[in-house]
């Protein structure tokens, strides 16, 4: 028998999870043959994601998580420490004052699409725009791209639930780590006003947590705004009336975001869970040790949360979707990834004349937890200029 | 873009009971979203320019905790279709939080009927939290702290106007001027007052303030402005020590006296109240505990001077607070024949009011501050909350329940959640504290003030509260529904002042998330349910 979770993870369900993930709700709580649960029920994510005996301390590497990874309280300090120069209270308009420069690059990009019919929305767009959002605010110069995106991608690329390509992924790991270190003990000589120059001179997190905060922000920050962006243009066009009304009614582009979040999440499932106790949820008793899997984008088209949940809506009275997780790990970079999405898709709609799919399905990245699509290659007839 | 004839209104109300602090809000419009450290303060009223910031704010908020004007709630819920196909003319007395909510669901499921609300303010229905709040600090002014319109809703407002007797056999609500407005079903939302100074002259002197009322809060807030040598409260309940701590904001000095052994013990029990205490003395306030105003004096002008206490010392100041708890109204409901006096109007689960034979009627029901009701998860005790939580979920279910028949009906059950934000610190709790015997810090720690405590009776948990912990808020709501274990490590006894006291045994457990499949069990010997 084949159990649909080992389904989802196979790259050939990559385009089109969506049927296997609704299969997979019928077992709210599925133990798999490795001692995993896979959770995929809307009501017993969140039960999970607020519960306090559920550690995110699943270690797959030998090195000291950054916040992701840890718990209460480190977690809540590194966390504290990070959005000092990131949000509230400290600095509560520090991403909204991007949103100029969001637009500037933005239009940038799209300037670049003129002049020719046919463009990959990933790599011309959906990528360059977050990375040069998180460089920005990490104080990572935009030169250095090529060398750590190739590390980044190799590190999704090996994310997986499963314990495998451990050697690998400690190795490149361990580069991303060299990478950054170089940089802090630089900005230390030579302050800037970017996060990393910050954290040094709050004096609050050794080296170490430095850096580990900074590769968390830079993997965190670009490979999974990417996905939002491609999944977004990927919906709009597979559903002209969306298209069009998105068009038409630019506001619309609020309630797009948050419904694309729930309907096509770029994080697709969080495995980084393991139980502390025995904890029961959904009439399962987790034994104490367990790995967890959270099927996020199962639970969010749970039938039992929300109606019509297959259908791409953007009438949705309250949308409350687990696109971010929740719970003390809710998304840092939700802001940023907000705002850029809705930023570039409203540009892309705009300015894209007769915009068509060249493939459908596109082809996907390989990585079944931050899931996208590599290329999403466009025809157009035009691009109209920036207002 | 705007809609025709919108553009100048963005009201805004945040369930607080809800929000679990993501800040989401004050990333995407910082200008009308202001957070320190969990506490999230707000403008009612952003300006029109704001607009699609708070759009934004709104569609982010993870839980969906932001409530904005119908208006501009592009996506209303749908009225319920096949709603109810009650005919009767209804009437709501009382046109605040809970009125006005039930108005709305009234709307909402489907009733088409002739509706009136009676109101004894003028203008439209506002918030009152932020009364003790942003309105003090001076960052929102007091006249802007209407409440959204969630749904245009079709309903004859009498304000202005008390109403002074319910006659239940003629159906008829009698007003002060003389009008009598017949009803089918009536609605019984007039909430509390501010218990005054119980001298009379004394409580008219210069300076001496209460607040409950929007125009109590501008006065005070004038006051407060004109920089007083010494702010007086009476009281260190949550309102007693919500306005020390904006006094202190205002760098104002400010004497806190109170009967208790702490702070917000009444509420929250002894231990809580011990880091209640010393959240206050951090901030620089004149604590006095144990100890009561035994009068207040006047000048020859008849301005406040100072404050005699029962330990014998003086307190000089020109402004005071009386924060004494608060009084019900219902004395307009005298000769009615109902059970109502001054601890509420008795109800049953669902919110029928019941009269003094304790016979359940069919036509009256109640919600808010004004109701008491049995709890099935607190041993049907009856309660009355003055909690904001409870007063638009028990509005809801009463709104419900009038225009649907008894196989329709459902209980109020939901657990009791209350918010209040002091010092910087944002206190929430869920559940009954005071229906506890012991008390244990389950995550955090007392002395950074930012902890989880649970509370537990009889080996259950019943409670729980949190200071800057919101999030972890929902566990604990669920371990109380399910009647879970109290974790006994660490457990002290709670020191709660005997409010509610147990007596019989009666667990019960609560299932269902929607109000309409709430329901209670039994939980049986063994862990069963019936
Ligand atoms: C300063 C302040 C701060 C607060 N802060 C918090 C907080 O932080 N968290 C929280 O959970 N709760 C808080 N609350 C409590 C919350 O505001 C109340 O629970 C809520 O207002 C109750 O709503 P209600 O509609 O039942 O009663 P009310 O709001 O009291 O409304 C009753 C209405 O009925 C009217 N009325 C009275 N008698 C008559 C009559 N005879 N005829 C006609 N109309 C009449 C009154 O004028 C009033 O408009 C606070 C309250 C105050 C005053
Ligand atoms: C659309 C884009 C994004 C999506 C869908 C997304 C999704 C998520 C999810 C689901 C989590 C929860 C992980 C868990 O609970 O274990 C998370 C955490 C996190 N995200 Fe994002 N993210 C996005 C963009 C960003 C950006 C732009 C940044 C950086 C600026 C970022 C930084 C982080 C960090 C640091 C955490 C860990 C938070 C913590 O542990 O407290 N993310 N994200
Ligand atoms: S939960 Fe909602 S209302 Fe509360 S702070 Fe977060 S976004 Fe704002």
């Amino acid at each position: 028998m084949s159990c649909p979770f080992h389904l989802v993870l196979d790259p050939s369900s990559r385009a089109n999870p969506y049927p296997l993930l609704n299969e997979l709700r019928d077992t709210p709580v599925a133990l798999q043959d490795d001692g995993t649960y896979v959770v995929s029920t809307y009501r017993e994510i969140v039960a999970l994601l607020h519960d306090p005996r559920i550690s995110s301390g699943r270690r797959t590497l030998d090195r000291t998580p950054a916040f992701i990874g840890l718990d209460p309280p480190e977690h809540d300090r590194l966390r504290r420490l990070a959005m000092r120069h990131f949000g509230p209270p400290h600095a509560p308009d520090k991403i909204d004052r991007l949103r100029p420069d969001m637009l500037a690059i933005t239009t940038e990009l799209i300037d670049n699409l003129a002049g020719k019919q046919r463009a990959d929305l990933v790599d011309e767009v959906a990528y360059p725009l977050p990375v040069a959002m998180i460089c920005r605010l990490l104080g990572v110069p935009r030169e250095d791209e090529s060398q750590f995106h190739a590390w980044a991608d190799r590190l999704i690329e090996l994310l997986s639930p499963r314990d495998e390509h451990r050697a690998e992924r400690q190795e490149v790991a361990d580069k991303l780590d060299d990478y950054l270190g170089g940089l802090v003990d630089e900005r230390r000589h030579k302050p800037g006003d970017d996060m990393l120059s910050g954290f040094i001179a709050d004096g609050e997190m050794t080296r170490d947590e430095i850096v580990r905060t900074g590769v968390l922000l830079l993997i965190a920050g670009h490979e999974t705004t990417i996905n939002l962006i491609a999944n977004g243009m990927l919906t709009f066009l597979r559903r002209p009336d969306v298209l069009v009304r998105v068009h038409d009614d630019p506001e619309l582009i609020v309630p797009a975001v948050e419904e694309l979040l729930r309907y096509e999440p770029p994080v697709q499932m969080i495995s980084s869970r393991v139980a502390l106790e025995d904890v029961t949820v959904g009439g399962v008793t987790i034994p104490a040790g367990s790995p967890i899997v959270l099927a996020l984008a199962a639970g969010s088209r749970d039938p039992d949360h929300v109606t019509d949940p297959d259908t791409f809506s953007l009438d949705r009275p309250r949308n409350e979707h687990l696109g971010f997780g929740g719970g003390i790990h809710y998304c840092f970079g939700a802001p940023l990834a907000r705002l850029e999405a809705q930023i570039v898709l409203t540009e892309l709609v705009r300015r894209l004349y007769n915009p068509r799919l060249v493939a459908d399905p596109p082809p996907y990245r390989p990585s079944p937890i931050l899931r996208g699509p590599r290329h999403l290659w466009v025809d157009y007839d035009e691009v109209f200029p920036a207002r | 873009m705007s809609r025709p004839g919108t553009a100048d209104l963005v009201r805004v109300v945040v369930d607080l009971t809800r929000c679990q602090g993501y800040g989401q809000c004050v990333f995407l419009a910082p200008e009308v979203f202001r957070m320190r450290e969990e506490v999230l303060l707000y403008d009612l009223d952003p300006p029109a320019g704001r607009r699609d910031h708070v759009l934004r704010a709104a569609a982010a908020c993870p839980v969906q905790a932001i409530h904005l004007d119908w208006r501009e709630s592009r996506n209303l819920p749908e009225t319920k279709p096949g709603g109810s196909t009650y005919e009767g003319r209804i009437v709501i007395v009382g046109g605040s939080l809970a009125g006005a909510r039930a108005a709305g669901t009234l709307r909402r499921e489907g009733f088409t009927g002739p509706l009136t609300v009676i109101s004894e303010e003028e203008g439209e229905p506002y918030d009152r939290p932020p009364l003790s709040k942003q309105v003090l600090t001076g960052q929102v002014a007091p006249e802007n702290t209407r409440l959204p319109r969630l749904r245009e809703v079709e309903v004859e407002w009498l304000a202005g106007t008390p109403a002074t007797g319910l006659d239940v056999a003629a159906k008829k609500v009698l007003l002060a001027d003389g009008r009598e407005i017949p009803f089918d079903r009536v609605l019984l939302a007039t909430g509390t007052r501010a218990r005054p100074w119980p001298d009379e002259a004394e409580a008219k002197l210069k300076g001496v303030h209460t607040l409950r009322s929007a125009q109590d809060a501008a006065g005070l807030r004038e006051a407060l402005a004109a920089g007083p040598k010494r702010v007086l409260i009476l009281g260190a309940g949550f309102t007693g020590s919500e306005i020390a701590s904006v006094c202190r904001e205002l760098d104002l000095p400010v004497t806190v006296v109170e009967r208790g052994s702490a702070p917000l013990v009444s509420a929250l029990g002894g231990v809580i109240g011990d880091v209640a205490a010393e959240l206050q003395r951090a901030h620089g306030v004149d604590l006095r505990c144990d100890t009561t105003v035994t009068s207040l004096e006047g000048d020859a002008d008849g301005r406040l001077r100072k404050a005699h206490l029962s330990d014998g010392s003086t307190v000089e100041a020109d402004v005071a607070v009386v924060a004494l708890g608060s009084v019900r109204n219902v004395e307009w409901l005298e000769g009615s024949g109902l059970a109502a006096g001054v601890w509420g109007v008795t109800c049953d689960a669902g919110c029928r009011a019941v009269d003094i034979n304790g016979l359940v009627l069919d036509d009256v029901f109640v919600a808010g501050d004004i109701a008491r009701f049995p709890h099935p998860l607190y041993q049907y005790q009856f309660m009355t909350l003055e909690h904001w939580g409870n007063a638009v979920a028990q509005a809801e279910i009463a709104a419900h329940n009038m225009i649907s028949d008894q196989a329709h009906r459902w209980p109020h059950v939901s657990v009791p959640v209350f918010w209040s934000s002091q010092f910087g610190v944002n206190i929430k709790s869920v559940g009954v504290p005071t229906f506890a015997d012991e008390i244990a810090v389950t995550q955090g720690s007392t002395a950074g003030h930012r902890f989880v405590a649970a509370y537990g009776y009889q080996g259950r948990i019943t409670a729980a509260v949190t200071f800057d912990q919101g999030m972890w808020l929902e566990h604990y709501q669920r371990l109380i529904e399910q009647a879970a274990p109290f974790p006994s490590e660490n457990a002290t006894p709670v020191r709660v002042p005997e409010k509610l006291s147990a007596t019989a045994e009666a667990t019960v457990v609560v299932t269902g998330h929607d109000p309409a499949e709430r329901r209670v069990s039994l939980l049986l010997p063994g862990g069963r349910t019936s």
